[in-house]
């Protein structure tokens, strides 16, 4: 029965190249509108980590596709950025959460001009 | 034979005296400004020793400087008897006046600058001298038209000097620019500036091809050294010139930088001679120069004034002579003259300084007790220049009128006048300063000796300088082959004749400054037309004015400065990029929100732009 629906075929057939890229494609694209249309940091932040693992899906997936470890060695570098970047987003978050007692994103602006 | 030394040694006392001038003392300014040059003039003497008997053209080659195409232009200082010549009088003259100099200058502000002024300059004559090709040779021309703006305006705070600087620069800068013009005709018709290569090609061009071309050269040269060596109609700038200091007028304006336009029309004497039209011009303006400078010379009050009329005529004569193929008469004439005028300059500047800066002769008289040296040698310099028989300037004279005689009897009669003018008004000078009553306040006293010493060495140099160095023996070796020879027969009447308007001069001049007092004011006024013309130099100056610089003063205010210079540059270019800049920067400002979200937004736009720019036009395959 398990033997009918799964059977060894299936698992030797890969899943095509596209169906990751395109699975890259909608993490990306989620975590770019997320960053666009959500006000509150911390779902930003989330959304920049989304991208990033995003990011990380494709270059792995190139890097099974061409049989080369550039790809992974990259994902690697990624993620050791991705987590430097969240300690110190966090923190910044923190910092400026004491400041300005908000979260809305709408309220930092004191970039402007 | 490290011909390189000769100018370098000026140089480096123009440097020391230059930089450190502020904190030595005036004896080692001194001591530098005039050992450089001392030193300058002993290695000449030491190269001249052993090249003798220099027959051939003595090169040195250092580097090469341009090298564009077909054109190689090297720093060659090259040596011929020509050159000697003109290194012997440039360096020993020039040592003699730096003496002088000392002693004229010690009272004045900014005695290291004169003296690093007065090296540079001897740094820039010598580069011109002894360059190898027109290049160089205009390296120093223009460096001696410098060092002489820089020195007419040595009293900056007084607005005629800086004035007559400026007129001096900007009159020049027309003749210059006739110089470079020839310049760039002799680089396009003979593809070299060196001067043997250059005057080769020209022997060996057929005349029928050659004719209109070097004239044209040789007319653009001639309009070099009109401006350089204050000729019709560029002379304006030299009577003005003696506003610097009188060791200057006697070094530069007198001696040495004025004579480079006859230095370099007898360099250029197989060009010259190809170009018989562009002779007879030279030959029509020097003498035009010498009459027109002699007239005024006549009348002028200012003892410098007329000795620099004086110069202008004496360079006409020069002129003359290189016009009449006399080549090696006109550089026998420019050395005499070296002689004589920068002792009759510096007695003029020793009459001044006794006087305390008087120049006005109707305001000295009588000053042949009072300072005897300078009264014997400013004798001896009047002698030579009106041609008194056995002085240097009658040997010179003799062969430029012997010249005339032997191509056009009117030019003859009218330079036989001209030097019976010179003499009338050497004279004329010489007896308002020194004879009569003295008709001035100041105190005069005799000059030190280190102003005496070289008017006397100049003196001497003066009376025995038409011997000891016989110019056109000389040169016979550098213009064989280019000067057709032709022996001059003086019989005794043509000396007679030639020496008898010198006589002549002097003698009017003492009955009617002398013998008869009242009789110059009473010609004065019997010729008042012709003496106000004269006294107003022919209103040359107005005339300039008038119909040339107003004109173009003019044109610059209303045009050129309104309109180009405020209008196009100014307002076009200058303010227009500047408010276009701001203009756009105020329109991306208004990008700069502050908020996140927003940069984020201009972010994704941006890249949806360059990817669908790649996927319309396939991206880097």
């Amino acid at each position: 029965m398990l033997y009918d629906l799964f059977p060894p075929e299936f698992f030797k057939l890969s899943v095509p190249l596209a169906g990751y890229l395109i699975l890259s494609a909608i993490l990306f694209t989620i975590g770019v509108a997320t960053f666009l249309f959500r006000r509150n940091v911390i779902t930003v932040f989330m959304a920049i980590e989304l991208m990033l693992n995003a990011v990380n899906l494709s270059f792995v997936t190139f890097s099974n596709h061409f049989g080369k470890v550039d790809g992974q060695i990259f994902s690697f570098f990624v993620m050791v950025v991705a987590a430097a970047e969240a300690a110190v987003g966090l923190a910044i978050i923190l910092m400026v959460f004491r400041t300005s007692a908000s979260l809305q994103i709408d309220d930092f602006d004191s970039l402007k001009n | 034979m490290q011909l390189w030394l000769i100018p370098f040694l000026p140089l480096a006392g123009a440097a020391i005296n230059g930089l450190t001038g502020r904190k030595t003392s005036k004896t080692v300014q001194s001591a530098v400004a005039i050992g450089s040059v001392l030193l300058s003039f002993l290695w000449v003497v030491k190269t001249l020793m052993a090249l003798m008997p220099l027959e051939e053209r003595y090169v040195e080659h250092y580097f090469t400087w341009i090298a564009s195409g077909a054109l190689t232009v090297g720093v060659d200082f090259a040596i011929d008897r020509l050159t000697a010549v003109m290194l012997g009088v440039v360096t020993g003259i020039g040592t003699l006046i730096h003496i002088y100099a000392t002693g004229y200058m010690h009272e004045e502000e900014g005695y290291y600058r004169f003296f690093a002024y007065l090296n540079l300059f001897m740094f820039f004559m010598l580069i011109l001298v002894l360059g190898g090709n027109f290049l160089l040779l205009f390296v120093g021309w223009e460096g001696v038209g410098l060092c002489s703006y820089l020195l007419i305006g040595f009293y900056f705070l007084k607005k005629s000097a800086s004035d007559a600087g400026k007129k001096a620069f900007i009159v020049n800068r027309i003749g210059d620019f006739g110089f470079s013009l020839a310049m760039f005709l002799i680089v396009v018709t003979f593809g070299s500036l060196d001067f043997p290569t250059v005057f080769a090609k020209a022997q060996a061009l057929p005349v029928e091809e050659s004719a209109g071309i070097i004239t044209a050269i040789c007319l653009l040269l001639l309009v070099g050294a009109t401006g350089k060596s204050a000729q019709i109609p560029l002379y304006v700038w030299l009577p003005d010139a003696m506003e610097g200091p009188t060791p200057v007028s006697a070094l530069i304006h007198a001696a040495t930088m004025v004579t480079a336009g006859v230095y370099m029309c007898s360099r250029s004497a197989a060009l010259f001679m190809k170009a018989p039209i562009a002779m007879e011009t030279v030959a029509i303006i020097g003498l035009a120069t010498a009459v027109l400078a002699a007239t005024i010379g006549l009348v002028q009050n200012d003892i410098k004034k007329v000795y620099a009329y004086s110069t202008v005529s004496q360079l006409g004569y020069m002129f003359l002579a290189v016009g009449l193929g006399a080549f090696s008469a006109g550089i026998y004439h420019l050395v005499t003259h070296a002689f004589f005028k920068a002792l009759l300059f510096l007695g003029a500047g020793s009459v001044i300084h006794a006087c305390h800066h008087e120049q006005d002769m109707r305001h000295m008289g009588g000053l042949r007790k009072k300072i005897p040296h300078t009264f014997n040698v400013l004798l001896i310099g009047a002698l030579a220049i009106a041609g008194f028989p056995l002085m240097s300037g009658w040997f010179s004279k003799e062969d430029i009128l012997g010249a005339a005689h032997h191509h056009h009897v009117w030019m003859y009669w009218v330079a036989w006048v001209t030097a019976g003018m010179t003499a009338f008004y050497v004279f004329r000078s010489i007896f308002l300063t020194f004879f009569g009553e003295y008709k001035g306040h100041a105190h005069p006293h005799e000059s030190p000796w280190s102003m005496i010493g070289p008017l006397y060495v100049l003196a001497i140099l003066s009376v025995v300088g038409g011997y000891i160095f016989p110019i056109p023996h000389i040169l016979e070796p550098v213009f064989k082959g280019i000067v057709p020879e032709g022996h001059m027969e003086h019989s005794m009447a043509d000396m007679i004749l030639g020496t008898s308007p010198g006589i002549i001069g002097i003698f009017l001049a003492y009955v009617v400054y002398v013998a008869k007092p009242g009789m110059a004011d009473s010609i004065k006024e019997s010729f008042s037309g012709v003496y106000t013309l004269l006294y107003n130099k022919y209103f040359v100056d107005e005339i300039y004015d008038a119909t040339l610089v107003h004109p173009i003063e003019r044109t610059s205010r209303s045009f050129l400065w309104k309109i180009v210079d405020m209008g196009i540059i100014d307002n076009g270019f200058v303010h227009g990029f500047s408010g276009g800049a701001l203009n756009f920067g105020s329109l991306l400002r208004r990008m700069q929100s502050g908020e996140v979200r927003n940069y984020a937004a201009w972010t994704v736009v941006g890249v949806v732009a360059i990817l669908s720019a790649l996927t319309v036009f396939g991206g880097s395959r």
